[in-house]
């Protein structure tokens, strides 16, 4: 027997709709497993995930606190990867943020609030674009591979923030705990909920993937970031300015990381530590697969990936079962997801071998 | 050499099918091949003659019918598909229409790769030299082995190819189109050693689209059309008009041109000079213009400079030194979409990889060029409703078979792809044309018609620069013709008082020779 | 002088060998995958799988051995997989490995984790010691060679033994040839899709015995976070390396002299600048070594496209 590939011509929506109920059945079958030998039952854990997701309304607003960073950070890669900008760097950009933010926000100067929002907001996503643009330059000049200078960059920046936090940023009020000194009040974000954690950065995210749908849709920026990804050959003997579009991209790429820094330093802690991200920045890149690389998608998938995790985090309290599943969820999503990228863009054929044996097209 | 008795038959193809969708590439096609016998697989582009090769050897798998390779004995047994190990092990060898070869290595090494077995530690040389040493010798191949294939000629790549296929033994040899990167007396050079190879008992199969030479190389030609045999002819008792018409179906339609209206120059290039990767594809120092209302054709073997002339002409670099003036005024930055403002026309090489961006619709490639501009935007936003509206007039207009403006251009076929590029630059009416291999891979049909939009266009006006490596087509449509040789050009006058010999001397390099010969 | 007080050390090189010893392993892994044209950014996961299985055999009573095996055992598995995604579905290389990455560390550390739920400081195993304990004094050689354990012997011979495949073997040329034109070696008669998914395979073993030496040689236990992007440094040396493996050889230990005299830089002028400052710089270095030869390298041709059966030419 024999299995032929074949590209499909078109991908109707059944499909797309039947490819992504297989893919999270998949999912959470496979899942199953480590948490079966992990010693406790697959259904009660996925029950106390939902409940610990969103069976209250303090999960939900948990859950939303948590999708608030991976909605800015699923947009920088979603912006990056469409124009073929490997940009893994978003974890490190998202501290720049935080760092602009502190530097800003902590004193440097007094504006009433809603500027003082702006400001600090600004300052978050100069310092995430400038970063990214030393790759994008590198790249330029240099030929310099993008995917591992952002990966690189991302241990350097935390290593920057570490020694910030131990030495000019530090609070002396912290009792001897490696922190920055806290933002002024007026650059706080406001909360979203009475005595709920969700905050104003929900809204910065989803302001943004609005704005980026748009802009890749509907402007000529947008077509040329599309073309520069999809054939930078012909985009450039079309005329279009490939060089420069990537630099754009990098700078809003960037900024969008840097965006979810500010949110997590002024709406979440107050104050900039070492630990503020736990790989915010990678999921990033999982919730921009996940979501095809649309800015709308984006959005949902965010709120996923925020519900696995702080679903995870509630179950792994109640059974004792390790928070890595979070992460194992995650990245097996990632798989099965780039598999079923495969099964929208090429049917099987199977056919007895031997004479009659079908076709194939590269 | 008459057809022979059946025990001298090598290989033996029945009722082949493939298909590519709804596509039929292949469609119930038989083929006899005798020993020593050169067949000649004569048919326009996308009759189905690679296909029906790569099935032959063993790329594609076909939906029907049986091959049939003669053993050592003699014997004809069945040759398992889909495979070109067994192909190869059968004696059947192919040299493809572009190389198979491992540009990091040298020529050995590809010549003995897959031929020692897999889990050796270590390598067999010298048996594999003095073989080839005589398989050289006896075959007149000349090429060093040792060299990297990344610094060797585009000729001396062929003969590493087909010294691959002679080192394996084969009894079968197939060329794909061998002669499109060869001058005109490269395969003459060519021919004279498959006809060495036949005299001794090799049975080749050659795939061409030019009739010249298929009568001037084979025994026998098959003609393929649309994925069928058309027809089967000895070479010896065929004549022109026969064949011609297998080819095609029905009477070619004949390109007419009138004498050009010739006005000031438009295009020039002085002493222009622009270094590439070697020196071979650099340019040196050419000069020529193009004056509007004639087609000046480029004549040359692929590799000798035209792509950096072409990337000159489309903007997309700057002369290391020289001066190239369009209307008058020098170029001073690489800007197609200033060039595109001035009306200047552009069709690419290689439409797949510059020409259309596949992922994006038919109405977004028509655009491309034009996105920033006032016609499709309005109030900072895209105008989709102008470009569809746009897409559906060119669509009409040059009669583009495809689902829709919103369909994406991976799907169309080659010929209408093209069709969406000239439906692209031409409708701005142009004044100056860069046709850049504007027919490769179009059947007759398409090639018409691309043809006819120039010769309206030249008609109307504009000046056409057409870089071909198709002499025919240089002929049909050029007014002058400037030859390109290692970065040189020469101008070679007006097509009327030029031969295909005295052109193909220049294309090799040889303006003195050619001097004589035209002058003899 | 200091700087040449700290070169003259012999504990310095003994120190700059074993910091070299996994970049050596993982750079020879991803030299593997590159040349026949698969980029394996799975290295970084697949340093923590390798450490993690290594470690965790020996520590439910393996020896040594075994457990090495092991952790290549592991390696070869998630290389496999990401052979599957890339060469025989042809899906994106960039974020397969990735996906690899993620997949493997986040299995590897919830493995860890439900197996040793209740540890406060990580569980020890007793690791490889110096292969002469008692020649480990001679100078020069005694800190060169006898100080360091059987795993940087092991690199150094796999660095002669690629070599060796790669370059006097029927099976070394058809991987060099694979990385530049799949189409050659496709009408050779030989199978594009079984050398690369076997290139892989074998690559990322390797890689993870990069990620083993680390819980079985450098130190004897498994930490969070251990591995610290040493994955990412070798991806950047490789192509500092030229594909090459005397080069990468060289590489690892231009690099593993590099970060041994900043640790003892950092001991001689730690208190005026802060230790970050020391930490950042191999991670810059990497990114500058790449940024010099990124221009002139010779990629492998195919590197990052994905091959069909049947390629239409």
């Amino acid at each position: 027997m024999r299995v032929q590939i074949e590209p499909r011509a078109t991908t109707p929506l059944s499909l797309r709709a039947m490819v992504v109920l297989v893919t999270a059945f998949a999912a959470l079958v496979l899942i199953a497993i480590p948490v079966a030998l992990a010693g406790a039952s697959p259904f009660e854990a996925y029950g106390l995930m939902l409940k610990g997701s969103v069976g209250s309304l303090f999960a939900v607003s948990e859950t939303l606190t948590r999708a608030a960073p991976l909605i800015l950070t699923g947009l920088a890669a979603a912006v990056a990867f469409r124009a073929r900008l490997w940009n893994i760097g978003a974890e490190g950009q998202l501290y720049a943020g935080a760092i602009g933010a502190v530097l800003v926000g902590s004193g440097l100067v007094h504006l009433p609030p809603p500027l003082m929002i702006a400001a600090v907001m600004l300052a978050g996503f100069a310092a995430g674009a400038l970063l990214m643009l030393v790759p994008a330059l590198l790249k330029q000049r240099f030929g310099a591979d993008e995917v591992v200078v952002t990966l690189l960059l991302n241990f350097v920046v935390i290593l920057l923030v570490q020694m910030l936090v131990e030495g000019p940023l530090k609070d002396p009020l912290a009792l001897g705990w490696p922190q920055s000194v806290p933002l002024i009040e007026a650059a706080d974000l406001p909360k979203l909920l009475p005595r709920m954690r969700v905050h104003l950065g929900l809204l910065v995210g989803l302001a943004a993937a609005l704005i980026l749908w748009v802009v890749l849709k509907k402007t000529a920026l947008g077509f040329e970031i599309r073309a520069t990804g999809e054939n930078r050959a012909a985009a450039r003997f079309a005329g279009i300015p490939v060089d420069m579009t990537m630099l754009k991209v990098a700078l809003i790429s960037g900024g969008l990381a840097g965006l979810a820094g500010v949110g997590e330093v002024a709406g979440v802690k107050g104050y900039l530590s070492a630990d503020l991200s736990p790989g915010f920045g990678y999921a990033g890149i999982v919730v921009a697969m996940l979501a095809g690389l649309s800015p709308i998608g984006t959005v949902f998938a965010a709120i996923f990936v925020a519900a696995v995790f702080v679903g995870a985090d509630s179950m792994s309290r109640a059974t004792g079962i390790s928070n890595y599943l979070a992460d194992l969820i995650v990245a097996l999503s990632l798989l099965l997801v780039l598999i079923s990228g495969f099964f929208l863009r090429f049917r099987l054929r199977f056919r007895a071998a031997a004479g009659n044996t079908p076709g194939r097209r590269a | 050499m008459p057809a022979g008795p059946d025990d001298d038959v090598v290989l033996a193809l029945e009722g082949i099918t493939k298909r590519f969708g709804a596509l039929v590439a292949n469609d119930h096609l038989d083929l006899v091949l005798r020993r020593g016998e050169i067949l000649a697989l004569l048919g326009e582009n996308g009759a189905g003659k690679t296909t029906l090769m790569n099935i032959l050897f063993g790329h594609y798998l076909p939906e029907a019918g049986t091959v049939r390779i003669a053993d050592a004995g003699g014997v004809l047994s069945p040759l398992p598909h889909g495979s070109p190990g067994a192909a190869l092990r059968a004696g059947i060898g192919m040299v493809h229409q572009h190389f198979t070869l491992a540009e990091n290595l040298s020529g050995i090494d590809n010549i003995v790769l897959g031929t020692e077995p897999m889990l050796l530690p270590y390598r067999q040389r010298s048996a594999a030299r003095l073989r080839l040493a005589q398989i050289i010798a006896e075959s007149g191949l000349d090429v060093d082995l040792d060299v990297r294939v990344a610094a060797l000629t585009v000729g001396e790549r062929q003969r590493v190819e087909i010294l691959k296929a002679l080192y394996r033994n084969v009894r079968v040899l197939i060329l794909d189109e061998p002669t499109a990167v060869l001058t005109p007396q490269e395969a003459n050079g060519l021919f004279e050693i498959l006809r060495r190879l036949a005299a001794a008992g090799l049975a080749v199969i050659f795939i061409s689209h030019k009739l010249g030479e298929v009568l001037a190389v084979s025994h026998r030609i098959a003609v393929l059309r649309v994925g069928r045999k058309a027809g089967e002819l000895v070479t010896a008792e065929a004549d022109r008009r026969t064949i011609a018409e297998l080819m095609v179906g029905k009477a070619v339609p004949a390109v007419h041109r009138s004498a050009p209206v010739v006005g000031h120059p438009v295009l020039e290039f002085e002493r222009v000079t622009l270094r590439q990767r070697s020196a071979r594809q650099s340019l040196q120092g050419a000069s020529f213009a193009v004056r509007s209302g004639e087609i000046v054709g480029l004549a040359g073997v692929s590799g000798n400079g035209q792509q950096a002339l072409a990337a000159l002409t489309c903007g997309l670099a700057l002369p290391d030194s020289g001066e190239i003036r369009l209307f008058g005024e020098r170029l001073r930055r690489a800007d197609p979409r200033g060039l595109v403002a001035t009306g200047v026309a552009r069709i690419p090489e290689d439409r797949n990889s510059d020409g259309v961006v596949g992922t994006m619709s038919v109405a977004e490639n028509i655009a491309i060029e034009d996105v920033r501009g006032a016609a499709y935007n309005r109030f900072g936003l895209l105008d989709g409703r102008a470009m569809a509206a746009r897409a559906r007039e060119a669509i009409t207009g040059y009669d583009i078979r495809c689902p829709g403006p919103d369909a994406e251009t991976r799907l169309l076929s080659g010929g209408n792809m093209q069709k969406l590029i000239l439906a692209r630059v031409l409708e701005r009416e142009p004044r100056v044309i860069i046709a850049n291999q504007p027919t490769r891979g179009l059947d007759v049909g398409a090639q018409a018609d691309v043809h006819r939009r120039i010769i309206d266009a030249r008609d109307r006006g504009a000046a056409v620069l057409l870089i071909s490596e198709d002499l025919d087509e240089l002929f049909a449509l050029a007014d002058r013709l400037l030859v390109i040789h290692a970065g040189d050009i020469t101008d070679a006058g007006p097509t009327g008082e030029l031969d295909r010999g005295t052109v193909g001397m220049l294309m090799a390099g040889h303006p003195h020779a050619a001097n004589e010969a035209a002058t003899a | 002088m200091e700087i040449l007080d700290i070169l003259l050390q012999p504990n310095f090189w003994a120190a700059a060998i074993r910091i070299a010893t996994p970049l050596i392993f993982g750079v020879l892994g991803a030299l593997l995958c590159e040349r026949a044209g698969v980029l394996n950014l799975g290295i970084e996961g697949i340093f923590v799988a390798g450490a993690m299985s290594g470690w965790m055999a020996v520590w439910l009573g393996a020896d040594l051995w075994t457990g090495v095996l092991a952790a290549a055992a592991v390696g070869a598995l998630f290389g496999l997989l990401h052979a599957l995604l890339t060469v025989v579905l042809g899906l994106s290389q960039h974020v397969s490995g990735l996906g690899i990455t993620l997949f493997a560390t986040s299995l590897g550390y919830f493995t860890y984790r439900t197996a040793l739920p209740d540890v406060s400081s990580p569980p020890r195993i007793t690791p490889f010691g110096p292969i002469a304990p008692d020649l480990a004094g001679l100078p020069v050689i005694g800190p060169l060679l006898f100080q360091q354990t059987p795993l940087t012997l092991l690199a150094v011979l796999l660095v002669a033994g690629v070599a060796w495949v790669l370059y006097r073997t029927p099976l070394g040329l058809a991987l060099r040839a694979v990385g530049d034109n799949p189409a050659a070696v496709e009408a050779q008669g030989l199978s594009v899709q079984g050398l690369r998914i076997g290139a892989v395979a074998a690559g990322s073993a390797l890689m993870a015995l990069g990620g083993a030496f680390l819980t079985m040689s450098a130190f004897d236990a498994f930490f969070f976070g251990m591995v610290n992007g040493r994955g990412w440094i070798c991806i950047a040396l490789v192509v500092f390396s030229s594909w090459q493996p005397a080069k990468a050889l060289l590489g690892a230990l231009l690099f593993g002299a590099f970060d041994a005299f900043q640790i003892r830089l950092q001991g001689e002028v730690g208190q005026f600048i802060p230790g970050q400052v020391f930490l950042m710089l191999p991670y810059l270095l990497s990114i500058l070594a790449l940024v010099l030869v990124a221009r002139k390298a010779d990629y492998p041709r195919a590197l990052l496209q994905p091959w069909f059966k049947g390629q239409r030419q």
